[in-house]
C-alpha cells in the first residue's frame, strides 16, 4: 500500500501514527544521473532515538540518498518507507510535512529576516485581523529555544549571526516542524570545537526525545563521539551498517576504500625530467596556507584530499583565477607572477576545471567554438581575424585524436555526453600545447569507457614530457595514475606519498586526520 | 552501463543529422507572415496593396534605419549577456553636440559662430566620438565596479539626456550645412545602417572579437578561465555600442536637418525589441546581426502597416508592446525546448 504524502501527513497530524521498527527506511533504491549511476540498489534503515552516521568517500552516494529521503530527488527505483508505510515524497515540503527535515550544508535562511521570521515562515501565527502576530511568534521561538537550550535573540536579523548560530536556527526550524527525522549534512564543517560541543549536546537531547538523526560526516572522531550506528557507502553501493561501539577506525576506513581495483590504469613508467613547476609557500588567505611542491616533466602529481581541503583552490591560484596572497611560483627555475589565466596560458599552463558546466563548457555554443576559445589568445589569429580553415582543421584533428563521439563539430556541446564534453574541454587545452597541465576531477561523472580513454591520454601526455597535476576524489584514479601523491587537509599539505608506498589507507589517513 | 552509453551515442547522432536551418529563417518567415497579413488586410479594408508600393517600403526602411544602427550595437551587448539602456539618450546628446559644430555661417543664431562651415567630417567624428566615450564609460562602470549593466546604462540614459537638454538649455540647433545634412538625405541612412550591419556581422562571425563576445555571453566563468580578459572585452563591446548610438545621433540630426534635446527618446527600447525579435537571447551567447536586421525591418513593417491601415497611434503602441513580449516568450520556450532534448 502506498499512501500519498498528504494522507500520511494527515495520519501523522491525527496522532494515530503506526508503530514500526524503523522510523525511516529505504530499500533497493537506484538513482541515475546522465552518464553515472549515483545509487545502485541501496538500503538504509533508521531506528527511533538514534544517531545514524553516513560514511563514504566523495561521490559514494551519501548526499544523493539523503536528498531522496528529503524529497529533493526522486528515486528511479526502490521504495522509501516512513514508519513501515510506503511513501513517495514529491517535494521537500512533502518530506517536511511528514516529519523529515534536512539541514543542508549551505544554509537556507533569509539573511534580512529575523530569526523568528525564518523559523516560522509559511506558518506565522496570525492575530484576529489576519496579520502576523509578532508577539506570539517571539514567544513560540523563545519556547523552542528553551527546549533546545539555544541562547539567541529571536528578533535579530539572521545576517548578523555567525555560521554556527545560523546552524542552530536551522536546527530549531527543523525541530519546530515536530520532525521525527532530522538529516544533517556535514553540520560541523564550519564550526569551532566549542560550537561542535554545543551542537552535540542538542543532538543528544533530540535523540533522547526519540528523534532519529541522520548524520553525514567525513570526520572519524565525530562518528565515535555521537553516532550509535553507521552505514558505509562506496561508489553508489551500500556496503553495510554497524554499531559504532564495536568497530575501529581502521575497520571503517577499510570499508570506505576497500574496493578491488578492477579498473586497469594504463600507467607507464616514463622518464621523468627536470623540475618544470616549483611552488613555494603558496598561500591564499583564509583558504590554504604554505603549499609547496615541485612537478617534473613527465611526472603525474596526484592531489588527494576531501572536498573543502583546498585542492581546487590551489589549482585556481596556480592558474591565476584567484591570485595568491603570498608565496612564489617558478617555471623552469624562474619566478613568475601569474595574476590572471591569460598569463598562465602564456606560461603554457592549462587548467581543466572541476565543474564542467559552471567553468568549463560554453554550453550553448558548438564543439568548434568550445574547443578553439583558449588557443585564440595567440594562435590562428591574423589582424584580429580568425583563420577559420586552419582552426577548424586543428579542431577536427584534435577531436579525432581524442575520439569525440559526434556527427560533426557544429553540434552544441550540451548535446554531448559528459565524457565527450570532457574530451572537448581537454582538446581545448591541448590545442594550446601546454607544458603544465592541471586536471581537476578529470573523470568525474563520466562513464567507464571514456574514463579509460582519458587516463590513456594523460599517460600519453606524460610520456611526451608534459608535467601533470591531477586532482581527484577517486582513490583508484589517484593511486593508479600518479607518480607521487600530495594529500591536503583543511588548506594544508599533510604529506606526500610515493607511488610505491601509497595505499588507500595511507592517503585516507592523511586526508581525514 | 554499456547499453546506456550506446543509447546516448545514437541519440546524439540523431540530433546532429537533422539539418539545422539558419535561425534567421524562422524570423524571416515571421516577417513574411506579418507583411502578408497587411497585404490581405490592405486589399480588404483600404483597397490597395501594402507591398507593391516602393515609396512606402522606402519610407518604412528609412524610418527604422536609425534604430537598426543602434540595434547592431545593442545586439553585441546583449550577446555578452548585458543590456544597454542608454542608446536613445546618447542619440539625443550626440545629435545636439554634432549639430552644434555643423551649423552654416549663413545661419544667424549659430551656437559657436567661430565654428561654422566646418567640413562634415568634424561634426560626424565628434558625434561618433562622444558616443564612443559614453559607451566606454558604461563599459568601465560595468567591468570595474561590477554593477549590473542595467543600472550603469540607466544612469547614462538619464545623464546623457540631461546633457542634451543642458547643452542649449532646451533650444533646438538648426541651420546645418548641406554637407552634413547629406548623410541624412535620400537612401543614405539605409546605406549607413547596412554597412554598419555588414561590418559587425563580419566582426562577430570571423574575428577573435566576435568569438570572445559569444564566449563571454555563453559562460563568463569559462571564458575567464580560457584566458579571455573579460573586463577589457566588455569595455570594448559597450564602447562600440555607444559609438554606434553616436553615429545614429549624427544620422538623426542630419535627416531632420536640425537637432533637438528630445531626439531618440525610447529608441533604446526599439533597438532592444528589434534585437530580441531578431532572435538574440537576453541570457546571452546567442544572436546574429542578420537576425537583428530582420528584426528591425519587422519593427518597420509593423509601424508602417498600422499607419497604412489607419490604425490609431495609441493602438499601435499597445500592440507593439504585446509583440515584443511575445517575442521574448517565444525565446524562453525555445530555450526550454532545447534543454529537454
Amino acid at each position: 500500500m502506498t499512501l500519498s504524502p498528504t494522507t500520511m501527513a494527515a495520519v501523522r497530524a491525527s496522532g494515530a501514527i503506526p508503530n514500526a521498527e524503523y522510523l525511516l527506511s529505504a530499500e533497493g533504491v537506484r538513482k541515475e544521473f546522465p552518464g553515472v549511476v549515483a545509487l545502485d540498489d541501496v538500503e538504509f534503515k533508521l531506528k527511533r532515538g538514534t544517531v545514524h552516521a553516513l560514511m563514504g568517500e566523495n561521490g559514494a552516494g551519501k548526499s544523493t540518498l539523503m536528498k531522496i529521503l528529503a524529497g529533493i530527488y526522486h528515486p528511479d527505483r526502490g521504495e522509501v518507507k516512513l514508519r513501515g508505510v510506503d511513501i513517495q515524497l514529491k517535494s521537500p515540503l512533502d518530506a517536511l510535512e511528514n516529519g523529515i527535515a534536512m539541514i543542508h550544508q549551505e544554509l537556507n535562511l533569509m539573511p534580512f529576516m529575523t530569526v523568528a521570521e525564518n523559523i516560522w515562515i509559511r506558518r506565522e501565527p496570525k492575530n484576529r485581523f489576519g496579520f502576523v502576530d509578532h508577539g506570539e511568534m517571539r514567544r513560540m521561538t523563545a519556547k523552542l529555544f528553551e527546549r533546545l537550550k539555544i541562547n539567541l535573540d529571536p528578533e535579530i536579523e539572521v545576517r548578523h549571526l555567525s555560521v554556527a548560530n545560523r546552524q542552530m536556527v536551522e536546527i530549531a526550524k527543523a525541530v519546530s516542524y515536530e520532525s521525527d527525522v532530522l538529516i544533517m549534512d556535514e553540520p560541523t564543517s564550519a564550526l569551532t570545537e566549542r560550537e561542535v560541543a554545543h551542537l552535540f549536546e542538542i543532538i543528544r537531547d533530540l535523540r533522547s526525545q526519540g528523534i532519529g538523526i541522520v548524520y553525514i560526516t567525513h570526520k572519524m572522531n565525530e562518528l565515535f563521539e555521537i553516532a550509535d550506528e553507521f552505514s558505509v557507502f562506496r561508489d553508489g553501493k551500500y556496503i553495510g551498517t554497524h554499531a559504532s561501539s564495536n568497530v575501529t577506525r581502521d575497520d571503517i576506513i577499510r570499508m570506505m576504500v576497500g574496493r578491488e581495483i578492477t579498473q586497469m590504469f594504463p600507467k607507464e613508467e616514463v622518464p621523468i625530467g627536470d623540475v618544470v613547476l616549483s611552488v613555494k609557500d603558496l598561500t591564499l588567505d583564509g583558504v590554504f596556507r604554505d603549499v609547496s611542491f615541485d612537478v617534473r616533466a613527465g611526472e603525474i602529481l596526484g592531489v588527494a584530499g576531501l572536498v573543502g581541503s583546498g585542492r581546487s583552490n590551489v589549482a585556481e591560484t596556480l592558474f591565476g583565477v584567484t591570485p595568491a596572497s603570498s608565496g612564489t611560483i617558478a617555471i623552469d627555475g624562474k619566478d613568475v607572477v601569474i595574476d590572471n589565466p591569460n598569463t598562465a596560458i602564456r606560461h603554457r599552463l592549462a587548467f581543466l576545471t572541476e565543474d564542467r558546466k559552471d567553468t568549463g563548457c560554453l554550453l550553448i555554443l558548438d564543439i568548434l567554438e568550445n574547443m578553439q576559445i583558449a588557443v585564440l589568445q595567440d594562435k590562428f589569429v591574423k589582424r584580429g581575424f580568425v583563420s577559420e580553415k586552419a582552426i577548424t582543421a586543428a579542431c577536427e584533428e584534435m577531436s579525432r585524436k581524442l575520439r569525440v563521439k559526434t556527427p560533426n563539430l557544429q553540434e552544441r556541446i550540451e548535446n554531448l555526453s559528459g565524457g565527450n564534453q570532457q574530451k572537448v574541454l581537454i582538446g581545448r587545452w591541448l590545442l594550446t600545447n601546454p607544458r603544465i597541465l592541471i586536471l581537476d576531477e578529470p573523470t568525474r561523472g563520466i562513464d567507464v569507457g571514456a574514463k579509460a580513454e582519458i587516463h590513456r591520454l594523460v599517460t600519453e601526455l606524460a610520456r611526451n614530457g608534459v608535467a601533470v597535476i591531477m586532482i581527484s576524489s577517486e582513490m583508484p584514479e589517484v593511486l593508479g595514475m600518479s607518480d607521487r601523491i600530495m594529500v591536503m587537509h583543511e588548506g594544508r599539505v599533510t604529506g606526500f606519498l610515493d607511488r610505491a608506498e601509497a595505499t588507500q589507507i595511507k592517503v585516507m589517513e592523511l586526508a581525514a586526520r | 552501463m554499456d547499453t546506456n552509453v550506446a543509447a546516448h551515442g545514437t541519440s546524439t547522432t540523431l540530433v546532429g543529422s537533422r539539418r539545422r536551418m539558419p535561425p534567421e529563417f524562422n524570423i524571416f518567415l515571421v516577417l513574411l507572415g506579418i507583411a502578408l497579413v497587411y497585404e490581405i488586410l490592405g486589399w480588404m479594408f483600404v483597397g490597395q496593396s501594402f507591398l507593391m508600393n516602393s515609396q512606402r517600403l522606402t519610407i518604412m526602411i528609412l524610418q527604422v534605419s536609425v534604430i537598426g544602427i543602434i540595434a547592431v550595437g545593442v545586439t553585441q551587448v546583449i550577446i555578452t549577456g548585458g543590456i544597454d539602456l542608454s542608446s536613445g539618450s546618447v542619440v539625443g546628446m550626440t545629435a545636439m553636440i554634432s549639430a552644434s559644430v555643423a551649423q552654416a555661417s549663413t545661419w544667424p543664431r549659430a551656437l559657436y559662430p567661430s565654428l561654422t562651415d566646418l567640413p562634415a567630417i568634424v561634426p560626424i567624428g565628434l558625434g561618433v566620438g562622444i558616443g564612443l566615450v559614453a559607451g566606454y564609460i558604461n563599459g568601465q562602470l560595468i567591468a570595474k565596479t561590477k554593477i549590473p549593466p542595467f543600472i550603469a546604462t540607466l544612469g547614462m540614459m538619464v545623464s546623457a539626456r540631461g546633457v542634451s537638454k543642458w547643452y542649449t538649455k532646451g533650444q533646438p540647433v538648426s541651420g546645418l550645412t548641406d554637407q552634413f545634412n547629406f548623410i541624412g538625405t535620400g537612401i543614405w541612412p539605409v546605406i549607413v545602417f547596412l554597412v554598419v550591419a555588414l561590418i559587425f556581422h563580419i566582426a562577430l562571425r570571423y574575428t577573435r572579437y566576435g568569438k570572445f563576445t559569444y564566449a563571454i555571453g555563453a559562460n563568463v566563468q569559462a571564458a575567464r578561465v580560457s584566458g579571455i580578459n573579460v573586463e577589457a572585452h566588455l569595455i570594448k563591446v559597450y564602447a562600440i555600442a555607444g559609438m554606434l548610438a553616436g553615429l545614429a545621433g549624427v544620422v538623426t540630426a542630419a535627416r531632420a536637418q536640425t537637432a533637438q534635446a528630445g531626439m531618440g527618446v525610447m529608441y533604446e527600447l526599439d533597438a532592444i525589441a528589434a534585437t530580441v525579435i531578431g532572435g538574440t537571447s537576453l541570457t546571452g551567447g546567442v544572436g546574429r546581426i542578420t537576425g537583428t536586421v530582420i528584426g528591425t525591418v519587422i519593427l518597420g513593417v509593423m509601424t508602417s502597416g498600422f499607419t497604412f491601415l489607419r490604425v490609431d497611434a495609441y493602438y499601435q503602441e499597445i500592440v507593439k508592446g504585446v509583440i515584443i513580449v511575445a517575442a521574448v516568450v517565444v525565446d524562453v520556450y525555445r530555450q526550454k525546448g532545447r534543454k529537454k532534448t
